[in-house]
């Protein structure tokens, strides 16, 4: 394949993955509130929630991190990736 | 630098940081071993399922806190050097396993068991969350340039082997005490022991010197003053630590954790093997699977790192259900039905009053043994009701013991799926290490590495079990969880990243 065919997917895809951080946040959410309402017992209720906050509040920063990728591979910054580490640097 | 470090010195590094990130494995998994027996001791014993579910989620707090172990540790061994760093973090490490072992349980402290418990878990995730990239980068730093992934894969096997002696451990400490006393107060040993074997560890590491590319750095004035500014306010190395963590250490994660721990947990709670039994097999597969780290690092030095990787995502999407599908029906009860009954004995029935005190319940066990050897125990539940009468419930079965062909069956696809960890796993230290600049790459290699492991992959035996036991969800919905995961990562990685080795990372 063609390296301008290939930079074109990864641009067209980085959209896919700045959608895909807030729809798995909303996923996420919609089915915390669900299984809190299933929840028969006052305990069963605390447990639910505790589990699904902890999940809740571990995958927030990362959706937030897949969104960033996203952009940057929208933008065109993973079209080239450095052939030495040195050229991560400032 | 290291190019002329000779043979025996490059294998003393690497024994010596071998040892002690093999023993922060150990401290760290001998938890997850023991969860079921943590869970009746640090929750009341009405609690059931949730008490299991609850002590995966202070198993999976240690992991969320590896990622802040990483920023903390990482920063330090980037500004003060590796040795000191890792020092640091194994004796954090041994001191709160320690600890862990003389907590006491619910019955006498109540719930500030499992509170105590959870702090000196995130204690243990911090530490690990500076061990293993102070580790890795210690060891490629030393390494020959064309034989990185050789080199760095032996501090791979250490995460394995760590579990393969937390096991060991505990079947040993089990057998020689006696599964009630081990239930009661024997699960600490493995614990307490620890000290000891850190002790060893901080002995052989404080004759360690520094990493050769640090002190050049250090001699040169260039050691970063803000290393996790350098990392991630700077957006051409930030770019990278987010696609090194949803290009590879993502996937690689959960498919470490699904082949290791839910494996584990699966087949003891989910297919109701026997406790030992379960961790024989578990022991074999390790045992047969470790060498392949080393096998998998060196052919990336050849081949690159990328594609052994990915194959090991793919082959973990494909044949996950299958095989955990052939857990759950070799270990059926029509499956054992096919054997010739040896005996069959029934023990006295237990009777419990419900809290209406007019109703209570019978409990029956009855052990069945076969002419092959294999067995199980059939609890029989039933309700006896003083206006409708005896009212049984289907019978469940637990503490299974397999046939021989089936016990090594299971052996080889718990073997399969150790294989899978070892092509994901082996190459991927060398793959961060030439990732990223030596002045930063402690920070910036430690945070995806343990956002992939940690985060994605420790959260796979509570997430698992939690999708698992859904309204609707069959034994084996839990599994969507890893491979939905391998799967994006999967996508990313053969798109997004490159093929390549950096020959030099001496920057």
């Amino acid at each position: 394949m063609k390296a301008s065919m290939i930079n074109y997917i990864k641009k067209i895809l980085g959209l896919g993955w700045m959608a895909l951080g807030p729809i798995a946040m909303i996923f996420l959410f919609i089915q915390a509130v669900d299984k809190v309402g299933l929840a028969h017992s006052e305990i069963e209720k605390t447990n639910t929630i505790l589990q699904w906050g902890i999940i809740l509040f571990i995958f927030f920063p990362i959706s937030i991190g897949l969104m960033i990728f996203g952009f940057y591979a929208w933008k065109g910054e993973y079209e080239q990736s450095p052939e030495v580490s040195e050229n991560n640097e400032l | 630098m290291s190019e002329i470090l000779p043979k025996n010195n490059i294998f003393k590094v690497i024994g010596a940081s071998s040892l002690g990130t093999l023993i922060e494995w150990y401290d760290f998994y001998i938890f997850g071993s023991l969860a079921v027996i943590i869970g009746h001791q640090l929750f009341p014993a009405d609690a059931g399922a949730s008490a299991l579910i609850n002590t995966l989620a202070i198993f999976a707090a240690g992991f969320i806190v590896r990622p802040f172990g990483a920023l903390v540790f990482g920063r330090l061994g980037d500004l003060i050097g590796r040795k000191y760093t890792f020092l640091l973090t194994l004796v954090l490490m041994g001191g709160s396993t320690f600890l862990i072992g003389l907590i006491p349980s619910y019955k006498t402290i109540g719930y500030a068991a499992p509170i105590l418990v959870l702090i000196l878990r995130l204690i243990q995730g911090l530490a690990l969350g500076g061990e293993y990239g102070g580790a890795a980068t210690y060891v490629a730093e030393h390494a020959p340039k064309n034989r990185r992934g050789f080199f760095t894969s032996w501090i791979q096997t250490t995460a394995t082997l760590g579990l393969f002696l937390s096991l060991g451990i505990i079947v040993i400490t089990k057998n020689i005490l006696g599964a009630e006393t081990f239930s009661d107060w024997g699960w600490r040993v493995p614990f307490l022991l620890s000290i000891v074997l850190v002790g060893v560890s901080i002995y052989i590491r404080m004759k360690m010197h520094e990493s050769p590319m640090f002190t050049k750095l250090k001699l040169e004035g260039k050691v970063s003053k803000n290393p996790l500014k350098d990392s991630f306010n700077n957006k051409a190395n930030f770019k990278m630590v987010l696609l090194a963590l949803f290009g590879a250490t993502m996937g690689q994660g959960v498919i470490w954790y699904t082949g290791q721990f839910y494996a584990q947990s699966f087949l003891e709670n989910t297919c109701k093997l026997d406790f030992n039994d379960s961790r024989y097999i578990l022991l074999w597969g390790i045992a047969f699977a470790t060498p392949f780290f080393v096998v998998f690092g060196a052919w990336s030095d050849k081949v690159g790192r990328k594609w052994i990787m990915l194959t090991g995502m793919l082959l973990g999407i494909i044949f996950y259900r299958p095989i955990y599908k052939t857990f759950l029906n070799d270990t059926s009860e029509e499956n054992f039905a096919k054997n010739e009954l040896f005996s069959s004995s029934q023990g006295f029935a237990v009777i419990t009053p419900l809290a209406n005190q007019v109703d209570s319940l019978r409990s029956l066990e009855t052990k069945i043994l076969f002419t092959n050897g294999s067995g199980y125990t059939k609890v029989q539940i039933d309700t006896i009701s003083a206006s409708r009468g005896i009212l049984s419930a289907p019978g469940t079965l637990k503490d299974k013991i397999l046939p021989k062909p089936v016990f090594w069956k299971f052996v080889g696809l718990i073997f399969f799926q150790i294989l899978l960890v070892t092509m994901v796993y082996g190459p991927i230290a060398a793959f961060l290490v030439e990732l990223f600049p030596t002045k930063i790459r402690y920070t910036s290699m430690s945070l995806p590495y343990h956002i992939g492991n940690g985060v994605f992959g420790g959260l796979v035996p509570f997430i698992a079990t939690l999708m698992a036991s859904f309204e609707g969800a069959t034994p084996l919905s839990g599994l969507w969880y890893p491979i939905g995961i391998a799967a994006l990562s999967l996508v990313i990685g053969t798109i997004y990243l490159s093929n390549k080795k950096d020959e030099s990372i001496n920057d």
